[in-house]
């Protein structure tokens, strides 16, 4: 099992340097950079600040140097936020944008576990129905759509909930916007739930199950709910990225302090260090939340379980 | 001997959008302590319906009425909480495919352990050393070893040994194994059969076995019955209905069934198909594919009566049955 892990790890590695170079010469290749401003800079001024960012030199120079710096655990320096490095800037925003992805992600997925199995153990009964109908509306409607709806209703209309915005310890700033987040995740894993389940319960092994007299409860406690969670849980590992990139949208609409402020204004303006500092971030999150997504899946289901 | 089982009326019926099919009607039979009794017809006669209906576990459009007393207690009817009484206990159900009836994410050891603490009331410890005294009882080899593996480290063979084991674990007073060898290759068949015969005789247990290989019935089964369009049409011992069968349908079976009558030259399947529950013809269920079938067969469906002592069926015909005459 450590093995495994061990391994995974390593192939992690050339993962993360394609990343790098593929998202490297994409910003690169796309028009404008840092320092077309709304006023274009006189020509020399202009070289002198491209020299000493380097962008002078040749572009596979320019790669080199940043992956020997991301290497060495430097992201370089933020070519717009004249004062701030790439990691002074994540470390502000990401923790932020973790925390609220997280909740999230742990609100969603509980609520659709619940739900989808409560609608499969009531198939084609009204629980049922209406699961397969109020899931849709998260998955149809789109997030800033929603988030504006939510924020009419609780925050102008109803005045249960602030609208936006956040300082530490005010929590109830986070309900709107996990909702918002939580909504779509929710929705899918409980169509997942729901389909798995149902499949689940129609095996010969259940009905193996149930020829033994041991009761629904345990039926489903011991004998459904590992094999209906494969499908779940192989999903919760892209779902996850999901929530961290969709929160990006989500803290604009809120006006919340995460990482997404940051990064929608550095893709904007091609602060190419931020953009890809915060970038490379997400690729080492992803890969571990599959390693562990993986780790998961193999205690489920046995038939992959590494030697 | 006294009856374990007795079966009296009991119809299954399935819903369908704006219609209902009787998957089986009237069926009458009683199971005696530690005998084997052989159930066999075509696909479709209504063979496991009937017996998943017994056993609470037919598809949710389905619903049988009628009586199954088990001693004093009628299954038919009971509520899945109250059935839970009695299945896996004083009466176990063995399916066809041993590959997808075990649970693929659970230990052979666990599966097994669960239906003596749930019945018995071991402990987890208890239920273990049982099991594995099971496992090598129905041949296992390297019990300890395999009580421990998940389902997909054993072969088919395995399995249905498995699956044995674990339909026998409370010495039920009846087994009713559901085409136990059909998924099976044709050496281990034979060895399975054996184990059956060999287990329900030391345990005491009544055996109902569906199937529709009568090669499968000749030298297991004291008595049988045949089953055609959701009816039993013919029962009775099982050397009287092989040598003498007095149903054409039956007759027909037999022919169809290589090696078993000499008489046979050639393996003769029943001429015609299976006919669709939905739409059974009228008269005797079987006439479009009879070859002795006369006026009265046409209009009015023969019932299952007594022929002799021990047997019954149900037929109009009453004069000889001459292979040669179907040929
Ligand atoms: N869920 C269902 N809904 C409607 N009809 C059903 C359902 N299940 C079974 N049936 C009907 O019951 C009939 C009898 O099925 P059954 O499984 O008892 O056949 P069998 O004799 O066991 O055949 P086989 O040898 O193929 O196993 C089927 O032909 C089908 O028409
Ligand atoms: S009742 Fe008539 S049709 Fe039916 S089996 Fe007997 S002879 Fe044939
Ligand atoms: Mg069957």
């Amino acid at each position: 099992m450590l093995g495994y892990a061990l391994r995974r790890v390593l192939t992690a590695i050339p993962i993360v340097l394609l990343t790098i170079t593929v998202c490297f010469f994409i910003l690169r290749l796309a028009p404008g950079g840092p320092f077309d401003g709304e006023r274009a800079l006189p020509p020399d001024q202009l070289r002198n600040i491209r020299a000493y960012y380097h962008l002078d030199e040749p572009l596979v120079m320019q790669f080199f140097r940043y992956v020997a710096g991301v290497a060495q655990g430097n992201f370089g320096p933020s070519m717009v936020m004249k004062d701030f490095t790439v990691a002074r800037l994540i470390g502000i925003g990401l923790p932020f944008t973790l925390m609220l992805g997280f909740t999230a992600f742990i609100v969603g997925t509980v609520a659709g576990l619940v739900a989808g199995a409560i609608a499969a153990v009531n198939q084609n009964r009204w629980p049922d129905y209406l699961l397969v109908f109020v899931v849709l509306i998260p998955i149809i409607i789109p997030n800033f759509l929603m988030a504006n709806v939510v924020q009419l209703v609780f925050g102008v209309y109803l005045h249960w909930l602030p609208v936006g915005g956040y300082t530490p310890g005010a929590w109830l700033n986070l309900v709107l916007p996990v909702l918002i987040l939580a909504m779509p995740h929710g929705a899918r894993v409980a169509r997942l739930t729901r389909g798995s389940m149902i499949e689940v319960l129609g095996t010969n092994y259940i009905r193996t199950a149930r020829s033994k007299g041991l009761g629904a409860r345990l039926i489903l406690a011991r004998h459904a709910i590992k094999p209906a969670l494969i499908p779940v849980v192989s999903y919760l590992g892209p779902g996850l990225s999901y929530l961290l990139t969709g929160s990006l949208v989500v803290e604009q609409v809120f006006a919340l302090p995460g990482i997404g402020k940051y990064f929608i204004t550095a893709a904007l303006n091609r602060d190419y260090g931020v953009v890809l500092g915060t970038t490379i971030l997400y690729v080492f999150i992803i890969l571990a939340l599959n390693l562990i997504v993986d780790v998961v899946y193999a205690w489920l289901d046995p038939k992959v379980r590494f030697r | 001997m006294a009856d374990v089982l007795v079966v009296d009326d009991l119809d299954v019926t399935f819903q369908l959008h704006n219609s209902e099919v009787k998957a089986v009607s009237d069926l009458d039979f009683a199971l005696a302590e530690g005998e084997t009794l052989a159930v066999v017809g075509e696909s479709g006669s209504g063979k496991s319906q009937a017996f998943l209906s017994i056993m609470g576990l037919l598809a949710k459009n389905g619903k049988g009425s009628g009586r199954a007393m088990l001693g004093d207690t009628n299954l038919i009817g009971l509520s899945p909480g109250e059935l839970d009484r009695y299945r896996g206990k004083d009466i176990a159900m063995i399916f066809q495919d041993p590959m997808t009836s075990l649970n693929p994410a659970l230990r052979i050891r666990t599966q097994l352990g669960e239906v003596l603490v749930r019945h018995q009331g071991y402990d987890r410890e208890r239920a273990n050393r049982a099991v594995i005294e099971m496992l090598e009882r129905v041949g296992i080899p390297e019990p300890v070893k395999r009580a421990s593996a998940y389902p997909h480290e054993l072969s088919g063979g395995m399995r249905q040994r498995v699956m044995i084991a674990m339909a026998l674990l409370c010495r039920p007073k009846v087994l009713i194994a559901d085409e136990p060898t059909t998924a099976l290759d044709v050496t281990v068949q034979a060895q399975m059969l054996d184990l059956f015969k060999t287990l329900t005789n030391d345990f005491g247990t009544a055996l109902v076995l569906i199937t529709h290989d009568l090669g499968v019935v000749a030298g297991v089964a004291d008595r049988m019955m045949v089953m055609y369009g959701g009816r039993c049409i013919e029962k009775g011992p099982t050397d009287t209905l092989f040598y003498d069968p007095r149903h054409p349908y039956t007759l027909g079976l037999l022919h169809s069934t290589p090696n078993v009558d000499k008489r046979a030259a050639r393996l003769d399947p029943i001429q015609g198909l299976p006919p669709s529950l939905e739409h059974l013809p009228r008269g005797c269920a079987f006439h479009p594919r009879c070859a002795f079938r006369f006026d009265r067969c046409f209009e009015e469906r023969p019932p299952l009566l007594p022929v002799e002592d021990v047997r019954e069926k149900a037929c109009w015909y009453q004069g000889e049955l001459n292979y040669e005459e179907v040929a």
